[in-house]
């Protein structure tokens, strides 16, 4: 055999052999369960490959916020304005909801009302960056730098001070995969706050956007209302999500004969772009280590 | 020990465009697309050493970066290597010394990859929308591929050069 025959037989038997091997190995990390060998040797790697990606990311966090400066600073004179009438809209807001709180905990105390785990007080928090993400066209999910090492389990909840981000999904040791309220299988039960309208929060057809389902005709939304996590309890069945959690704001909602619901679209209150660097996972109070 | 020193070289930039990809780039959404650097650090390594190390090479990228992602191990190994061969072939054969080389791999590999990547996810049960994948990303996802070519192409050579000492000439040959 010439020498020329015999590199390309070598480089054919090379990559045939590399194309099998990751055929192989998609059709065992497919089939095997979430604990299987597969999966560990994964998350022993997602460990090992974590520091470098911590030190990436603080490497070129003064690049990113020299990128968000600028950008702040093209968009300020604009952002000021709605700032402003936003101040003035949550000032008035806020006094009525001051009275409200005092209020409701008058009645609180005379009804000896007994209340579920709610959001923020049932829970704690492990704060952690955002350190991995795919492909945002291909893959809804993103990786956190904490792991079960800190209590975090799967189907955990995870926000950031703008209001419900996704939950974990997959977890490591030292890492987890969050996948994110744009995912399209992620569904989470919600309700208008202003007209206590329930739906089911997902995915929108364009990009970054909302939607909320099954909103009964009979019920009432209007834009501008907020949107926020139901957190129903049904007998055995509950919501991962506890109730009030932000999700967004109503940015247009239409109902006509032929629909059996109304047509809510919501901008998301967090932005789930470069900008989402840290994020909470929420751990239960009641969760035993 | 060039048989070490190459492999060692091709394993280091793999991993750094791996670890930069995942925890970088993939941060920088421009109209839609995210830049690719570990394609175009692949492009590199196979356009200038060859389709067993374009292959190898885009195995080992997959592979980390489908550990960090905490993705279905496999997929981007798969595309990867692919990829690989096929621009290490276009290098060895009709690629071979042409300017525009570097261009039309990271081109093509982008649409290739993007289309492969779709096909995977969809066989695999995982929601993707065709119409982000393709028209939303594909087309800012080239540009911005193209665009940073030029840069990660010169580092891949420089990175692959250094520590390489020069052949010396066999003999000599008289002029004039």
């Amino acid at each position: 055999m010439s020498s020329r025959s015999a590199t390309a037989v070598r480089r054919r038997i090379v990559a045939g052999s590399l194309v099998l091997l990751s055929i192989v190995l998609i059709t065992i990390y497919f089939r095997e369960p979430v604990g299987g060998g597969l999966h560990g040797v994964q998350s022993t790697g997602a460990t090992v490959l974590r520091p470098f990606e911590v030190g990436a990311t603080r490497v070129a966090q003064p690049f990113r916020d020299g990128y968000g400066w600028f950008s702040g600073v093209l968009h300020a004179k604009s952002e000021n304005g709605r700032l402003r009438r936003e101040v003035d809209v949550y000032s008035a807001q806020a006094i009525q909801n001051a009275n409200a709180v005092d209020q409701n905990a008058q009645l609180k105390s005379l009804l000896n009302y007994v209340s579920a785990p709610q959001f923020p007080k049932g829970y704690d928090y492990v704060a952690t960056d955002v350190v991995t993400r795919p492909p945002a066209e291909l893959a809804q999910q993103i990786g956190i730098a904490a792991g079960s090492s800190s209590g975090i389990r799967i189907n955990d909840p995870v926000v950031n001070a703008d209001g419900l981000v996704g939950k974990v999904t997959k977890v490591a040791s030292h890492g987890a995969e969050v996948t994110l309220l744009t995912d399209p299988d992620m569904m989470v039960t919600a309700v208008d706050r202003a007209t206590q309208a329930t739906g089911l929060v997902g995915t929108g057809q364009s990009r970054g956007t909302l939607i909320v389902d099954r909103v009964s005709k009979a019920d009432l939304v209007k834009p501008g209302d907020l949107i926020v996590t139901q957190g129903f309890h049904y007998k055995k069945l509950s919501s991962i999500f506890p109730a009030g959690i932000p999700v967004g704001t109503v940015s247009s909602a239409s109902v006509n004969d032929t629909d059996l619901y109304w047509q809510v679209q919501v901008n998301p209150r967090v932005d789930f772009g470069s900008s989402l660097q840290s994020v909470l996972v929420l751990v239960p109070k009641t969760r035993k280590h | 020990m060039r048989l070490l020193v190459e492999p060692a070289k091709v394993g280091a930039l793999v991993f750094v465009a791996a670890i930069l990809q995942v925890s970088i780039f993939s941060t920088f959404q421009i109209l839609g697309g995210t830049p690719d650097v570990v394609l175009l650090t692949l492009m590199g390594i196979a356009l200038l050493r060859g389709s067993i190390y374009g292959a190898s090479a885009g195995f080992a990228a997959g592979l980390l970066v489908d550990t960090a992602n905490l993705g279905t191990l496999g997929v981007t190994s798969l595309l990867l290597t692919i990829a690989g061969y096929w621009i290490g072939r276009y290098g060895e054969t009709t690629g071979r010394d042409r300017a525009h080389a570097p261009y039309v791999s990271v081109a093509v590999a982008t649409i290739l990859v993007q289309f492969g990547a779709l096909f995977l996810h969809y066989m695999l049960g995982d929601p993707v929308s065709a119409r982000v994948v393709l028209l939303d990303a594909l087309p800012a996802k080239v540009g911005l591929n193209l665009l940073l070519t030029l840069p990660v192409y010169a580092l891949t050579r420089w990175v692959l050069g250094l520590g390489t000492v020069p052949e010396r000439a066999t003999e000599v040959q008289l002029l004039g």
